[in-house]
C-alpha cells in the first residue's frame, strides 16, 4: 500500500515480480484486495491524507496479519521527516512486524525479508 | 444402461470423480500457471502451491462485510455444493456414476448456472461498487454463455436421441463415426469458447489481473476472506475440471470406463488425467499468447459460440 510515496519503492517492488527475481516461485504474490491478503507492505511516509486509509486497509485484512514497512520513508519517513504533509511514520499509524531499509531497497532484499516472513 | 453395476460400485466411482474434481482442480490451476510462467521465462510457483494456498486461507478469519445479509456467506457454500453435485452425477471417469440417470444436460448446465448465480448474488449483497459491476458483467456473459453451452451439448443429444449424458457418451462410443460429423466440429468449437468464458479465462476475463476495473470474475470475490474466499477458490477450479472432463468425455470420449472394475477405473482416471494436462496446457499456452477482449467484444464472441452450436443443432436435422 502507498501511504504517500514517490513510487521508487513500488518499482522495486513491482520488479520482484519479473523474471529476474521471479518471487512468485516462493508462493508470493500481489493481491487485489486487502481480503484476499497475508500482509500488507506499505511504503513512503504516512500522509495526512492516506492515515485514515491505512488504518481501514489493515482493518480489512483477515488476521492473522503481518504489516512490512518497505523502505526509508516507511521506517522513519526518510528525507520527508518533519515535512508539513506528513503524519509520520508507518509505525505511528499501525503495528509493524518488519522493517526493509533501503532508498529504495533492493529487490532481492526485499524478497529474501518476504521469504523469511514465510518461511520458504 | 450397462448392466454389472452395482450399487457399491457407482458410489464408489461418483466419489472418486469427487476426489478427482477436488484434488485435480488445484492441481490444474497450478500446472497451467507453471505453464505460463515457463513460457514467460520464470519458473514460477510449485504445481501444488494452489492446494497449499488453500489450506493457509481455510485457517484464516473470516470476515464479512458491515452491510452484508446472510446472502453473503451463503454464496460460496452454495457455489461449491452445485459443482459438487455436479462432479458426483456426471459422467467423468465412468460412464455410470450414482445417480447417472440424473445426469441430464439440461440439469447439469443449470446446476452449473445456480453456482453463478449465488456467487452473483453474494458480490451484490456486499455493497460495493465492484461487487454490483463483477455481478452484472458475469450475468451478462453467463446469459450468453449458457445457453451456447446447452445448445452445443444438444447438438450431441439428436443423434444419440438422448439428453441424458452417460447414454450420450455410450452411444457416440458405439458410432465412432458421429465423431467427426460436421455438427460435432461446430458444437465442439462453441463448446471450447463457452467454457473459457464460464471459466473466467483470457481472452473473456484475467484471472491474474489487479486492475479492479477489468475485473468480472475476480470482482466478485474481492470482499470474500478466509475459509469463505478458499470455497470459492476451489469451486473456480472444480468448475474448470468439470468443465475440461465433460469437454474431453463427450467429444473424445475414449478412455472413459464402460464397465467396473478397478482396471477399467484405473484406465479411465489415466486417460482423464491426461485429457486435463492436455487441455490445461492448450488453454494455458492460448492464453499467453492473446490479448483479453475489449467487454464490449465479449458479448460477440459468445454470440459467435451461440450461433455455432445452433448451426450444430441444425446440421443434425439436415444431415442424417
Amino acid at each position: 500500500m502507498d501511504a504517500g510515496s514517490c513510487n521508487g519503492c513500488e518499482i522495486e517492488i513491482a520488479s520482484i515480480f519479473s523474471p529476474t527475481y521471479d518471487a512468485e516461485r516462493f508462493g508470493i504474490r500481489l493481491e487485489a484486495s486487502p481480503r484476499h491478503c497475508d500482509g500488507l507492505l506499505v511504503t513512503g511516509p504516512v500522509t495526512r491524507n492516506m492515515a485514515a486509509p491505512l488504518r481501514k486497509t489493515f482493518d480489512a485484512v483477515p488476521q492473522p496479519r503481518v504489516v512490512v514497512a518497505v523502505g526509508d520513508c516507511a521506517r522513519d519517513c526518510g528525507v520527508f521527516r518533519g515535512a508539513y504533509g506528513v503524519e509520520g511514520a508507518v509505525s505511528d499509524v499501525v503495528p509493524v512486524d518488519l522493517e526493509i531499509p533501503g532508498c529504495p531497497p533492493d529487490p532481492a532484499a526485499i524478497v529474501r525479508a518476504l521469504r523469511g516472513l514465510a518461511g520458504t | 444402461m450397462s448392466t454389472g453395476w452395482s450399487i457399491t460400485s457407482m458410489s464408489a466411482i461418483s466419489l472418486l470423480q469427487v476426489v478427482l474434481v477436488i484434488v485435480g482442480g488445484p492441481l490444474l490451476l497450478g500446472f497451467m500457471r507453471k505453464v505460463r510462467c515457463r513460457m514467460e521465462g520464470r519458473v514460477g510457483p510449485p504445481v501444488h502451491q494452489p492446494l497449499l494456498d488453500l489450506r493457509k486461507m481455510a485457517g484464516r478469519e473470516r470476515t464479512r462485510p458491515e452491510h452484508a445479509s446472510w446472502v453473503f456467506p451463503l454464496a460460496p457454500v452454495v457455489l461449491v455444493a452445485t459443482t459438487l453435485v455436479v462432479a458426483a452425477v456426471a459422467p467423468l471417469l465412468a460412464t455410470d456414476p450414482a445417480f447417472g440417470w440424473s445426469a441430464d444436460l439440461f440439469a447439469v448446465v443449470f446446476l452449473l448456472l445456480l453456482g453463478s448465480v449465488s456467487l452473483a448474488l453474494g458480490a451484490l449483497d456486499t455493497g460495493t461498487a465492484f461487487g454490483g459491476m463483477g455481478a452484472s458483467r458475469a450475468m451478462t456473459i453467463g446469459a450468453l454463455a449458457e445457453p451456447a453451452l446447452l445448445v452445443a451439448i444438444l447438438a450431441l443429444s439428436v443423434p444419440a436421441h438422448s439428453s441424458n449424458l452417460p447414454t450420450i457418451i455410450i452411444r457416440s462410443l458405439a458410432h465412432p463415426a458421429w465423431l467427426a460429423t460436421p455438427e460435432r466440429v461446430l458444437a465442439l468449437v462453441a463448446f471450447v469458447i463457452v467454457i473459457v468464458a464460464e471459466s473466467g479465462r483470457l481472452p473473456v476475463d484475467n484471472p491474474s489481473t489487479h486492475l479492479e476495473l477489468t475485473m468480472i470474475h475476480e470482482a466478485m470475490m474481492l470482499e470474500y476472506a478466509g475459509p469463505d474466499l478458499a470455497l470459492v477458490k476451489l469451486a473456480e477450479s472444480m468448475r474448470l475440471v468439470v468443465l475440461f472432463t465433460l469437454l474431453a468425455d463427450l467429444f473424445v470420449p475414449w478412455g472413459i470406463a464402460t464397465s467396473p472394475g478397478p482396471w477399467h477405473l484405473a484406465v479411465a482416471l489415466a486417460s482423464t488425467a491426461g485429457k486435463l494436462v492436455v487441455l490445461g496446457a492448450a488453454l494455458a499456452v492460448f492464453e499467453v499468447t492473446v490479448a483479453k477482449l475489449r467487454l464490449f467484444r465479449v458479448p460477440e464472441l459468445l454470440a459467435g459460440a451461440f450461433v455455432l452450436a445452433t448451426l450444430a443443432v441444425l446440421s443434425t436435422l439436415v444431415v442424417p
